[in-house]
């Protein structure tokens, strides 16, 4: 079976800041790059690599996501595909006629009216003018805007704006389809359209690249994605392999933001110094004992709190909360409720939580400590200088969701 | 260059809908709609007219109904060949979401903006046509000449269109530049004039293409002679090469435009 794209050690340079080659520049530049190897010339002070040795395959009918924070270069390699720019060093082969829905609604002119623009973007996106007669109705009943198709779309919401635009881009039928974050476009019910175009796409056997950041899109259309960071293809594979991969990686981005934000609030606030309770140290340990910081989802886990308390105090209480990074609380213990009390306490001791089954749903946590006086009026101390990630395993797909239980599923009949 | 024709031609229904979104936005919302087409030519023979009457007087002479003519029949390849090279060298630039985000044949955008203005230039010529007519002036064998004269004339502005907007492309400058020479191109062809008005050198009014084209087309349709062969030739060997140069710059530099934009 032959390949539909394929990319070679594809490279592509970029200038950066406003520079642009003045003659004075460009000459010298231009007997430079004849004296060396086409596209081997040393990088100036204002360019970068924007994708930097690439190599990939489809083969035809695939269906490949491409992900990847911003900046990674998934539109370049784009660009790249739909042959709006040509690779500074390496080859690509392109095998079929290809379509790219990167900006659908690009082509459009305010001045005139709908039914212009779908012959108008139709034909720019490398339609023929008797596809578009023969499609025409087709498209417009798709998009939703039949009675305002004689008007000049500069009268058009931006909803029905970038609909039309849409219902061009999914009517051609390509043998290689580039998407480029379109399909969010319009209502719910136009989305779910969308979807149901897609998922037609699929069934016809065309190759799809699909770039998306909608982790449940790529998830349920592609079964193999591509993942890039700074311009570097860092893992290609199977959807349900790469997908936790990425989220582990974004993960672990904003623990380091989120701790960074938390030592600086920590240095912000002056620690009281006349403090009745100390808390010296509060470290989390897995089931095989060890101090860590990243647990899978489903391990058991321990919260070991050291403190120290200056004056004696009558049966303190302390509340442990797990809190996600978006500030949602998650789980709040509270000693006095679970029937503990730790009778009068002075000097240094230690406490010790055990969760069985942390069923935390991956991503970033972090835990807040804090010592009350028994009616639970003012607290002596707050401690929050952990951070929990709990990482996704293969085949576990990061959702929104808090909770993540074992349950046995019983389907009867 | 052949490939590059053949992408073109097989985008030619971009290039027809380009070359209709040109017209249509160019009239839309004009209560006056295609008659503005004709105004660009009619205040231009207007001031032919008037330089001629001033240069008559000072030699003693009168304005003939010859001369208004000749006017009229070159003010309007004229005309033509300014607004395309105005719209052309903008078609890119103007055009810069669609470079940056849709494959297609770049030249299409320049050739459709040439074409648009090829549309205004066909209804003011039947227009003239009409008035011609009315005056009961006439015509030879030589009109046929005209067709050949007329391709020369958009195969040049073709050719230097596609290399000024390429070139506007990558320096902004190219637009100011294009827009003075333009403005004042007109004093240095000869087009409120007759070449011959200047004796012996004569040659350096017919060396500017437009120049000997616009000569042509007044002695094959005014004066119904055969035109001069020679520089008929020469403009033909400039029209056919300058074409042949614009592909090449603009297909050769094509690949870099998205990022140069």
């Amino acid at each position: 079976m032959s390949n539909a794209v394929e990319f070679h050690e594809v490279w592509k340079k970029f200038k950066k800041g406003e520079k642009f080659d003045s003659l004075r520049d460009s000459i010298p530049h231009f007997f430079k790059k004849l004296t060396h190897k086409n596209g081997n010339t040393p990088l100036r002070e204002y360019e970068f690599w924007a994708v930097k040795g690439v190599n990939f395959s489809i083969p035809k009918g695939g269906v490949v996501g491409v992900m990847g924070p911003n900046g990674a270069g998934k539109s370049t390699i784009l660009k790249l595909l739909s042959g709006i720019m040509s690779p500074t060093k390496g080859k690509m082969t392109i095998n079929g006629r290809l379509s790219a829905l990167i900006e659908v609604t690009a082509g459009f002119h305010p001045e005139l009216t709908g039914r212009e623009n779908v012959y108008l973007n139709g034909t720019i996106l490398g339609m023929k003018r008797r596809e578009i007669d023969r499609k025409f109705d087709e498209i417009v009943a798709f998009s939703e805007v039949e009675e305002f198709i004689d008007t000049p779309v500069k009268h058009y919401s931006s909803g029905m704006f970038s609909r039309l635009g849409f219902s061009v881009a999914a009517h051609m039928d390509p043998e290689i389809f580039i998407v480029d974050e379109v399909l969010s476009v319009g209502d719910i019910a136009f989305q779910s359209k969308c979807a149901q175009k897609m998922r037609e796409l699929l069934g016809s056997g065309a190759t799809i690249l699909l770039v998306s950041h909608q982790i449940s899109l790529i998830q349920s259309l592609c079964k193999r994605v591509l993942l890039l960071n700074h311009g570097e293809l860092i893992k290609d594979g199977p959807t349900d392999e790469v997908i936790p991969y990425y989220q582990n990686v974004t993960f672990k981005k904003i623990e380091e933001d989120f701790k960074h934000k938390v030592t600086q609030e920590q240095t912000q606030v002056k620690v009281k110094q006349d403090l009745l309770v100390e808390i010296t140290s509060v470290s989390l340990y897995g089931k095989d004992l060890k101090s860590k910081e990243e647990f899978s989802a489903g391990e058991d886990f321990e919260i070991k709190v050291d403190y120290n308390v200056k004056q004696e105090i009558d049966s303190p209480i302390i509340i442990i909360e797990i809190i996600r990074s978006d500030s949602v609380l998650c789980c709040c213990l509270n000693s006095k409720e679970s029937g503990v009390s730790l009778g009068k306490v002075f000097g240094r001791a230690s406490i010790k939580v055990i969760f069985k089954d942390l069923n935390l749903a991956p991503g970033i946590y972090l835990t807040k400590i804090s010592f009350w006086e028994r009616d639970m009026i003012h607290p002596y101390i707050v401690y929050s200088n952990n951070v929990i990630r709990i990482t996704a395993r293969k085949n576990n797909i990061v959702t929104n969701a808090i909770f993540s239980p074992k349950v046995i599923w019983q389907i009867g009949s | 260059m052949f490939q590059a024709l053949k992408e073109l031609i097989k985008y030619r229904d971009l290039f027809y809908m380009l070359t209709l979104r040109d017209i249509r936005i160019r009239y839309k919302q004009a209560a006056m709609g295609f008659l503005w087409a004709l105004f660009m030519p009619i205040v231009a023979v207007a001031a032919g007219i008037l330089i001629k009457q001033g240069m008559a007087t000072a030699s003693g002479h009168t304005v003939d109904m010859l001369g208004v003519v000749s006017i009229s029949v070159k003010v309007l390849p004229w005309t033509f060949f300014i607004s395309s090279i105005r719209f052309a060298v903008q078609s890119l630039v103007g055009n810069c979401n669609l470079v940056t985000k849709i494959y297609f044949p770049r030249a299409v955008l320049p050739l459709a903006s040439i074409a648009a203005c090829l549309f205004d230039l066909a209804i003011s010529a039947v227009v003239l046509v009409l008035i011609l007519c009315f005056f009961h002036l006439g015509v030879s064998i030589n009109i046929l000449w005209a067709p050949l004269i007329l391709i020369f004339l958009v195969l040049f502005t073709t050719g230097l269109g596609l290399a000024l907007a390429a070139a506007n492309l990558f320096f902004r400058d190219v637009k100011y530049i294009v827009e003075i020479i333009l403005m004042f191109g007109i004093f240095f062809t000869p087009v409120f004039y007759d070449a011959n008005t200047f004796g012996q050198l004569k040659i350096f009014m017919l060396l500017n293409p437009m120049g000997s084209i616009l000569e042509a087309l007044n002695q094959s349709i005014v004066l119904k002679q055969v035109p001069d062969l020679h520089w008929l030739t020469y403009a033909g060997v400039t029209s056919v090469s300058m074409f042949c140069i614009g592909m090449l710059i603009f297909h050769s530099k094509e690949q870099s435009f998205a990022e140069n934009i």
